[in-house]
């Protein structure tokens, strides 16, 4: 499969995430998943990885509300940020789109894509976001 | 006596901390270096120092990078090897383990380690984005986490898990205000009262302004030698006993904990190890305050309290001047300020203060065993240095 080929890098993970797909990248030999992807495993220090569609379900672990928010996002402020860990015990942090006061520890959120910022600058990464599930 | 002495420290300079108009790094880094040459007149900095270290974190701010060389030709140290660390918010305290290094490896006899930051001429937002670098790109800062974000994130975790309240956090604040008002360096030297500190706008909930450290301008350095040396340049010196440095992922959402740095648990052992010495035998700490929950993290992380009691210790008042172990008796980041490079030896500069009895207005009585807590970024840097009297 040309998929398996694909170097094990955020700038393929980001190329999945345009193909709304959350994809991880778990090591051939020790079986460690890894989220984002990596080219080394850092506990079995093999090269060897296949890629592995993810739930995009999760729990929410920690969050905050967002109110100075860096230049490109002032639009957006005040948003919620949190971490989420996937059905398959990984986290990530990622924005969550609901009213803050409907947020709480240890709710059930799904992942969903938007789509790649119109720039020719680097970087050309799409965003994920949550939503409540 | 505890501990066997790595190195000793001779003297120590700091600069005005605060927002200093017009002087560009390098200017203010000499201010701090005549300091530590004016305080140790046995000193012949020409002759005897054989290396610098300083800890710098951002070229952004004055466009300005190759910060080592730069600082030792503005302290009048021209020709010497010269190497600046970048350990984020934790960049003078790696400074610092690089100095102890050379002193240990027997290349260099006498060398100063510093750290400088010039921050209050960028507006906030840019600030805010150079500060942001500290934590990870693609899956942070992308999608929006700031700085305080991070600390955010770790706050309401450790609310969730442990009941500590906004009203703790803003305790940090307020009594950490109280000490940077006994201290003529800090930035801010006014006290706030709970009410202020509580009612101030929302950062990055339940972060509030009271409860981010400042942006500042300012620089700190010590002047280490062998201890076998030490009394040829000083009747006073302080004995670094311990020393530990760890390092952890650098975005948060990897890590185990979201309530506790394994960087700085593990650095502490360590250092703890060294000195043989345990968390009681601490008579005054400075930690890394860039937010509140950070220093009840500190707390906990230390071993002055148990994981989850931090919230509790401040509010008992044990960790103001006067209770049983004073905490950032210079102010802290939160007061005294936070020019990111000149941090961590500029915590190291009040515990040499507190021990050879020179902290004035908030010296703490019969101070031997000091502690120095510093942290890069989200916890992806800690080191963490103890102190005895000589």
């Amino acid at each position: 499969m040309a998929e398996q080929t694909q170097a094990f890098t955020i700038e393929q993970f980001y190329k999945h995430i345009l193909q709304r797909k959350l994809m991880g990248a778990k090591c051939k030999k020790c079986g460690k998943v890894y989220l984002p992807p990596r080219p080394l495993c850092g506990s079995c220090f093999s090269k060897e990885f296949e890629w592995i569609e993810l739930s995009p379900k999760g729990k929410l672990l920690t969050y905050t509300v967002i109110h100075v928010a860096p230049s490109q996002f002032q639009g957006m402020a005040p948003y919620a940020v949190g971490i989420v860990q996937l059905e398959n015990g990984v986290k990530i942090p990622g924005m969550i789109r609901a009213s803050p006061e409907n947020i709480k520890i240890g709710m059930q959120l799904t992942m969903d894509f938007g789509t790649c910022a119109a720039t020719q600058q680097w970087p050309q990464w799409p965003r994920y976001f949550f939503k409540p599930a | 006596m505890k501990g066997k002495p790595l190195v000793s420290i001779v003297s120590a300079g700091l600069s005005k901390f605060g927002k200093l108009e017009g002087l560009y790094a390098r200017e203010i880094f000499a201010e701090a270096a005549k300091e530590a040459f004016d305080r140790c007149p046995k000193l012949d900095p020409k002759k005897d120092i054989q290396a610098l270290f300083v800890g710098h974190m951002g070229e952004s701010y004055e466009h300005q990078g190759h910060t080592g060389a730069t600082m030792a030709d503005w302290a009048g140290l021209l020709h010497v090897p010269a190497t600046r660390t970048e350990a984020a918010c934790a960049s003078s305290g790696a400074a610092l383990r690089a100095a102890i290094y050379a002193v240990l490896s027997g290349l260099a006899d006498v060398v100063m380690v510093g750290g400088v930051e010039k921050m209050t001429h960028r507006s906030t937002a840019e600030v805010t984005e150079y500060l942001a670098m500290a934590s990870d790109y693609p899956f942070e800062q992308w999608h929006g986490i700031t700085f305080p974000g991070l600390f955010a994130l770790m706050a309401t975790a450790h609310m969730h898990k442990y009941g500590t309240t906004e009203k703790q956090l803003a305790t940090v604040a307020v009594k950490n205000h109280y000490h940077g008002s006994l201290n003529p360096k800090a930035h801010m030297q006014k006290e706030v009262t709970l009410e202020n500190a509580l009612s101030s706008r929302v950062i990055a909930w339940p972060l509030k302004l009271y409860d981010c450290s400042l942006i500042t301008d300012g620089a700190s350095c010590l002047i280490l030698t062998k201890p076998e040396l030490a009394k040829k340049y000083t009747d006073t010196p302080v004995h670094i006993i311990g020393s530990g440095q760890a390092s952890d992922t650098i975005g948060l959402y990897e890590r185990e904990s979201f309530t506790s740095l394994t960087a700085a648990r593990l650095a502490a052992k360590k250092a703890y190890e060294m000195a043989d010495a345990k968390p009681e035998d601490i008579d005054v700490a400075e930690v890394h305050d860039c937010f509140t929950i950070a220093e009840i993290i500190a707390y906990e992380d230390l071993g002055f309290c148990k994981p989850g009691e931090g919230g509790q210790l401040v509010e008992k008042g044990e960790t103001k001047l006067g209770g049983r172990l004073p905490v950032n008796t210079s102010g802290g980041l939160k007061a005294k300020g936070h020019p990111v490079g000149a941090t961590g030896t500029g915590q190291a500069y009040e515990i040499f203060l507190q021990l050879t009895g020179q902290a004035d207005k908030r010296q703490v009585k019969n101070a031997e065993i000091g502690l120095t807590h510093n942290v890069g970024g989200s916890g992806a840097t800690a080191t963490i240095h103890i102190y005895r009297r000589g």
